[in-house]
C-alpha cells in the first residue's frame, strides 16, 4: 500500500538505526504520546533497535485508558436502559468499568453496536426516531472534527434523538502534567502525528520553550518513530529544544483550520479527570452552551459518583512513564488481557496489553 | 490514538462543503469519507482519514523526506568516517 | 501460571488467578471466537464433562480404527452472519468446514450429516438457496450428505438458520498427522493469502461497510492435503485457519507440540486489498478469519516439494514457506516482523474489534 509499505522497510529501519548509535553520546530518556506509536513500536520492535543508550518512556496517549471509570459506569448505564442505542467506537466495548464493561451489557441484552464513523451513529438516530441513539465520543484532538460534526448536523438537522456521552481529552495539558511532576525523566518527547495534524503543533512551542524539552511531531509508521527519535537524540545532543515536524506529509505548522473551526464551534475547553492520573485543569472538551442539549449525561441525568479504583492497578504510573508495565506485581498474573484490571491491558494501545502481546517473553527475563 | 490511513481519493460527491465526501480506496478497498475538512482535495489526491473523516490531505513531496533524510544522514556519517579515520574517529558509537 | 504461554493449568488457575472462568455468568460472544477465551471454555468446562482418551487428543477430528479400516469423524455448526456474504453463504460454509478438518486428519471426506435449525419465518427461498449452496459444496468436494435432520424454533429464538454438520472420512495411509508428531526443524507452509473471509464478512456488516471485491475463501481443501500425503511427503500436522486466523492455528500447535513456532511476517501472503480494509479497522491480518486456508507442518526435507505440490491446485496457488519449528520455547511463536525484529504472537482472549486509536 503506497505511503504505508514504505515506512516499514527493513533496510531503511537499520540504517536510521545505525545513524542513531553513530549519534548518541549520552542516555536519553524519550516518551511517545501517542498510543498508536507505542503500538507500533511494540509491534515492530522499534525499541530493539535503539542505542543501549535511549530509552522510551510511554506517554498518556490513550484516550481510551485515560477516560474517567465514573464515565464509563454511566455510559453502561446509559447503555442498558430499553429505550437507548447506544453507539461505540470498538475501542471502549471491553475497558473495565467499575463492575462490567459494555460488551457485557451487550451480552445481557442491551442494545450496544460498533460503529467507524460519529456518523454512523446520527444515521442510526434517523433511522430509529423512537429511539434515544446515543454516540460514546471518545478521543484525542483527532477525534474532535469527527465528532463536531456529527453533532453539528445533528442541530443542523434537528435530529433531537441523538446524544453523545463526551470523553475528550487534550495533549499539551498532559505533557504540562508531565514536565512539571518533580520526578519528570521526560527529556524530550515525540508528539502524536494524528493530534497534530488537526491542531498544528503552535501550542508545543511555548511548552518547549518553558521546560527546555525538544518535541518532534511524529507518524505512526516504523520509520516514522525511528526518524522522529532521531531528530529528537539530535536535538538534545545539540542542546537544542525546538519543536520539529517529522510526519510534514500531514502535519502542517497550523494543522487543520476547518476542523480547529469546527472543534471551537461546538466544544469548549473543561477540566477532566484522566483514569490513573487525576483531575487536569483545560484538559478536555465539553459541549458548547448552543449544542448542550445533545450532552448525554445532561440528558440521562446520570448521577456523578465517586468510585474506587482497584488498588493493584498502576496504570496511572505507566500512563505517566514512571513505570513500565513489567514492573507491576500485577502484570501477568492478576491482570492478564482476559481479566484486565485497569484500561492500559484492555485497550489494544494500552501499554501493558502491548507489552503482554509482545513482550512477554522479554518482560520475564526482565523481571527475574 | 488515532487510526488514520493514507487513501487515494476516486470520485468527489456532494456541492455542501459539511457534507461532502470522497470514494477513497485503501490498496484496492473503497470507503467513503467525509471530507469538509479538506475542502481543496481532489479525485487523484491522497488523503489521510481517520474514523471517515478526512483529516489530512498528504504531501507527496514531503512523503519522501524519510528517505531523503537518510540519503544526507548517510553521507555525512561517510564524510566523518572519512575525514576521522581510526582511533581518532568522530562518529560516535555508544555501546 | 506459564507467562511464556498463557497456558493454565486448573490448580495454577485458581491459586494465581482470583476470578476463574466462572467469573462469567453468562457466555460471551468472545467464548465463541477462537482465541482463549473460547480455549478455555473448551479445556475446563467442556472436555472435562465428556472426559475420554480420544477426546482427549483435542484435535479438529478424531481418527480411531474399525477393524482394518482407519476413520475419520468431525463435527462442526455454522451460525455466519450474514447468511450471505460476498463468495459464499452458509451452506458452502458448512459442508466446506466439516470436509476441511477431515482433510486435515489426512482423511479423504465420504459422508456428511445436515442438522438445520430454522427460525420461524425463514423466507422459503432463503432455505432453497442454503440447501443449493450445501450440494454444490458438496459435489465440489466429491461427498455425499447422507442424512440430517431438521428443526423449527419460534421466531426471535434462532436468528434465520443455524447448521451443523458432521463428517465421516477414511483414511488410506499410516501417518500420524498431529501435532505430537512435530519436530524441531520442521518446515511450516502456509497454503494462501489470508484475512479474505473475516473482511469479505466484515465488509456487509452494518456500520462497517465498504465497497470492496474481496470475497471469501470458503474453499474445499481435501485434494491438496491429500495430494500431500500421496506424494509421499512427511506430513507431521495439519491445520485449516478458521476463526483466530493463522495466529491461532499457529498457537494451538506449539502448544500441542510443546514447541517453538517462528515465522516471519514478509513471507506471509496478503493481498493489498486485504491489507487495505485491516489498516482501515485497525486490524491485524493474523487473527482474521480464514476459510480456505490451511497450514501443514513437514519434514525440513520435503519444505520444496510440498510447496510445489500444493501449488498445482488454485486453491493454494499461493503456497509459501512461512517459518520453521525450533526447540526454544515450549507453546511459543514469535514472527520477525518487517523491520527484521521478533516478536511474540499470542492468541487473542476474544473477537479483534475495529480501533480508532
Amino acid at each position: 500500500m503506497k505511503y504505508i509499505d514504505e515506512y516499514r522497510d527493513a533496510a531503511a529501519a537499520k540504517e536510521y538505526a545505525a545513524i542513531l548509535a553513530r549519534v548518541t553520546t549520552r542516555p536519553w530518556t524519550l516518551m511517545e504520546i501517542c498510543g498508536g506509536q507505542t503500538h507500533a513500536i511494540m509491534k515492530y520492535g522499534v525499541d530493539e533497535l535503539l542505542p543501549p543508550g535511549v530509552t522510551l518512556l510511554h506517554g498518556p496517549g490513550c484516550p481510551v485508558c485515560v477516560t474517567a471509570v465514573e464515565l464509563i459506569d454511566k455510559a453502561i448505564e446509559i447503555a442498558s436502559r430499553p429505550d437507548v442505542i447506544f453507539c461505540s467506537f470498538g475501542d471502549m466495548m471491553r475497558v473495565p468499568g467499575t463492575k462490567r464493561d459494555l460488551l457485557s451489557v451487550k451480552a445481557s441484552g442491551g442494545d450496544v453496536r460498533m460503529v467507524y464513523s460519529p456518523l454512523d451513529a446520527l444515521k442510526l438516530a434517523r433511522e430509529f426516531p423512537d429511539k434515544q441513539v446515543v454516540f460514546f465520543a471518545v478521543g484525542f484532538e483527532t477525534t474532535a472534527p469527527a465528532n463536531a460534526m456529527a453533532v453539528f448536523q445533528a442541530d443542523q438537522q434537528k435530529i433531537e434523538n441523538f446524544s453523545v456521552l463526551v470523553s475528550h481529552v487534550l495533549v499539551p495539558p498532559a505533557i504540562e502534567a508531565i514536565l512539571s511532576s518533580p520526578t519528570n525523566r521526560v527529556q524530550g518527547f515525540l508528539a502524536a502525528g494524528h493530534v497534530c495534524t488537526v491542531m498544528g503543533y503552535t501550542e508545543y512551542e511555548p511548552l518547549a520553550r518553558k521546560y527546555h524539552v525538544p518535541m518532534v511531531v511524529t507518524g505512526f509508521e516504523p520509520l516514522d518513530i525511528l526518524q522522529g527519535i532521531l531528530m529528537c537524540v539530535q536535538q538534545l545532543e545539540e542542546g537544542r529544544a525546538e519543536v520539529e515536524n517529522q510526519y510534514s506529509r500531514s502535519v502542517r505548522r497550523e494543522g487543520n483550520q476547518p476542523a480547529q473551526k469546527l472543534i471551537r464551534e461546538v466544544f469548549r475547553v473543561v477540566p477532566r479527570k484522566w483514569r490513573g492520573i487525576g483531575q487536569i485543569d483545560q484538559s478536555g472538551l465539553g459541549l458548547a452552551e448552543r449544542y448542550a442539549r445533545f450532552d448525554a449525561e445532561q440528558r440521562f441525568g446520570v448521577a456523578d459518583q465517586t468510585v474506587e479504583e482497584s488498588s493493584e492497578c498502576i496504570s496511572g504510573l505507566i500512563l505517566q512513564g514512571e513505570k513500565k508495565p513489567f514492573e507491576c506485581p500485577a502484570f501477568g498474573t492478576l491482570c492478564t488481557p482476559e481479566h484486565p484490571l485497569g484500561a492500559t491491558m484492555v485497550s489494544s494501545e494500552g501499554a501493558c496489553a502491548a507489552y503482554y502481546r509482545y513482550r512477554r517473553v522479554a518482560a520475564k527475563e526482565a523481571r527475574i | 490514538m488515532c487510526l488514520a490511513i493514507p487513501g487515494k481519493i476516486i470520485s468527489v460527491e456532494g456541492d455542501d462543503p459539511l457534507t461532502r465526501t470522497g470514494r477513497i480506496n485503501f490498496g484496492g478497498i473503497v470507503k467513503e469519507a467525509n471530507l469538509a475538512y479538506v475542502p481543496d482535495a481532489r479525485p487523484g489526491d491522497y488523503v489521510i482519514v481517520h474514523v471517515g473523516f478526512a483529516i489530512s490531505k498528504l504531501d507527496e513531496s514531503e512523503a519522501a523526506r524519510v528517505f531523503e533524510y537518510l540519503d544526507e544522514m548517510g553521507e555525512l556519517g561517510e564524510l566523518e568516517d572519512d575525514t576521522a579515520g581510526g582511533a581518532e574517529d568522530n562518529a560516535h558509537e555508544v555501546h | 501460571m506459564n507467562i511464556a504461554t498463557g497456558s493454565v493449568t486448573e490448580q495454577e488457575f485458581s491459586m494465581t488467578c482470583p476470578v476463574p472462568i466462572s467469573q462469567y455468568p453468562n457466555v460471551l460472544l468472545a467464548h465463541g471466537s477462537g482465541g482463549t477465551l473460547m480455549h478455555r471454555l473448551i479445556e475446563q468446562l467442556i472436555i472435562p464433562s465428556f472426559g475420554n482418551p480420544l477426546l482427549e487428543e483435542r484435535h479438529d477430528g478424531v481418527v480411531f480404527q474399525l477393524g482394518d479400516v482407519k476413520l475419520a469423524f468431525t463435527t462442526d455448526s455454522y451460525v455466519v452472519r450474514p447468511i450471505f456474504f460476498p463468495g459464499g453463504d452458509i451452506g458452502h460454509l458448512a459442508v466446506n468446514g466439516t470436509v476441511n478438518d477431515l482433510a486435515m486428519c489426512g482423511a479423504r471426506p465420504l459422508f456428511l450429516s445436515a442438522g438445520l435449525i430454522l427460525e420461524e419465518g425463514l423466507p422459503m427461498d432463503t432455505l432453497r438457496r442454503v440447501l443449493a449452496s450445501m450440494q454444490q459444496a458438496a459435489q465440489a468436494a466429491n461427498v455425499q450428505i447422507v442424512t440430517g435432520d431438521t428443526k423449527v424454533v419460534d421466531k426471535g429464538k434462532g436468528d434465520g438458520i443455524f447448521v451443523n454438520t458432521a463428517g465421516i472420512g477414511i483414511v488410506e495411509h499410516s501417518q500420524t498427522i498431529s501435532p505430537g508428531s512435530v519436530r524441531p526443524g520442521d518446515a511450516i507452509l502456509l497454503s494462501g493469502d489470508i484475512g479474505r473471509h473475516g473482511i469479505a464478512i466484515m465488509a456487509v456488516r452494518e456500520g462497517l461497510a465498504f465497497e470492496s471485491t474481496i470475497e471469501s475463501d470458503c474453499a474445499p481443501l481435501a485434494e491438496p492435503a491429500l495430494r500431500l500425503l500421496a506424494e509421499g511427503i512427511r506430513v507431521r500436522c495439519m491445520r485449516d485457519l478458521t476463526r483466530g486466523g493463522l495466529a491461532s492455528a499457529l498457537v494451538e500447535i506449539a502448544e500441542a507440540a510443546r514447541l517453538h513456532v517462528e515465522i516471519e511476517e514478509a513471507a506471509i501472503p496478503l493481498r493489498e486489498d486485504v491489507q487495505g480494509a485491516c489498516e482501515i479497522l485497525g486490524f491485524d491480518p493474523l487473527y482474521v478469519a480464514n476459510e480456505g486456508r490451511f497450514v501443514v507442518f513437514v519434514d525440513a526435507n520435503d519444505a520444496e516439494r510440498a510447496q510445489a505440490i500444493l501449488r498445482q491446485f488454485p486453491v493454494s496457488e499461493n503456497a509459501s514457506l512461512i517459518g520453521r519449528v525450533s526447540e526454544g520455547e515450549a507453546g511459543l511463536v514469535t514472527m520477525k516482523s518487517k523491520i527484521g525484529v521478533s516478536r511474540i504472537v499470542d492468541m487473542l482472549s476474544g473477537e479483534q474489534l475495529p480501533r480508532i486509536c
